[in-house]
């Protein structure tokens, strides 16, 4: 049953992919990839992993689209065609495809229990976790106490990413306001230096 | 947009259940699924949904712009604050165990101020991004 239902949903995405290869008005692509996070929320919810499910439903379909969105609003929303017809972008694609599909032949069936890295630290985390952090939830104490550096790392990186995203937006347009004040030829030399 | 009644009255209907979830999905991210980072993405999403159907001026009356760009470095200073704690009480950096009376609920109270930090900072981030995008001129 649940391996139907991810075919289906895999087979989905999969048209959706070609939908969004193949769409050349921008506005198309956003949509079509606010579809695809979601049917990528519901195979990650199949496969019980509902934090994860959580995060592409509401970042993947919901915040990103909408930033997308506000990024077409700034640009052309048609995609130029290209002058010579892609063959070497096509040919790494399926370079890397051909290299992950077999990298996925040495990996242990999916789901079984005794793979490698459910032997490593997941017992004891699992064993200790209501013990030692009072937290049932093995996800939660493992991103905020046993993990606790890594998340401090992707909390920095966010706050990085959310500063210089700001800058570039931002800084940008103050800088164009100082150009028509100062007229042209002081404000290029500046931006030379 | 701004005249459209059914979408003003239903987006006036869901935002106070979002904000509920995701208080919801923080504070109950110790028992079940979820945690700082989803409730702050979902506490972002509404601000912005408010903001596209109601318009920039009525969410920055919400969400003042000056405040959600103070609390960008506060959630990573809460959350650098926490491991600095622990080094305070005598333990190493981000080890909670000596924060209360006995390890296990040093490590609970530990868990609930890194996952703040981690929810001010995504939210605030997220909403700030999506500001900094509608001001910008064509």
């Amino acid at each position: 049953m649940e391996a139907s239902i991810n075919m289906v949903l895999l087979t989905l995405m999969a048209i959706v992919v070609i939908g969004i290869v193949r769409q050349r008005n921008m506005f198309g692509v956003v949509v079509l990839a606010g579809i695809y996070s979601f049917l990528m929320a519901s195979v990650l919810i199949v496969l019980d992993a509902v934090d994860v499910a959580m995060t592409e439903a509401s970042v993947g379909a919901g915040v990103s689209t909408v930033f997308l969105l506000a990024a077409l609003h700034h640009t052309k929303s048609l995609e130029q065609r290209p002058k010579t017809p892609p063959l070497l972008p096509l040919l790494v694609v399926l370079g890397v495809g051909a290299v992950l599909v077999w990298g996925t032949i040495g990996l242990s069936p999916f789901g079984t229990p005794d793979a490698i890295i459910h032997k490593h630290v997941a017992p004891k985390y699992l064993a200790d976790s209501i013990k030692e952090t009072m937290v049932p939830n093995v996800v939660t104490s493992v991103l905020a106490d046993y993990r606790g550096y890594d998340t401090l790392g992707e909390t920095t990186v966010i706050f990085t990413a959310g500063i210089g995203v700001m800058l570039l937006l931002r800084g940008a347009s103050r800088r164009r306001t100082k150009k028509t004040e100062r007229g042209d030829g002081k404000a290029r030399g500046e931006q030379a230096a | 947009m701004k005249t459209d009644l059914v979408l003003r009255v239903g987006v006036k209907l869901i935002l106070p259940f979002m904000l509920l979830f995701a208080l919801y999905v923080q504070f109950h991210g110790e028992l079940g699924p979820g945690g700082g980072f989803q409730a702050g993405v979902i506490a972002a999403g509404m601000i912005i949904l408010y903001a596209l159907v109601f318009g920039l001026t009525a969410a920055k009356r919400v969400a003042p712009q000056a405040i959600v760009e103070r609390m960008i470095p506060l959630g990573v200073l809460i959350y650098a604050g926490t491991g600095l704690a622990g080094l305070l009480t005598g333990a190493n950096f981000l080890d909670y165990s000596r924060l209360a009376h006995d390890p296990p609920h040093g490590h609970e109270y530990g868990i609930f101020a890194v996952e703040l930090g981690v929810l001010i900072t995504v939210s605030s981030t997220m909403v700030a991004i999506f500001y900094a995008f509608v001001e910008r001129r064509r």
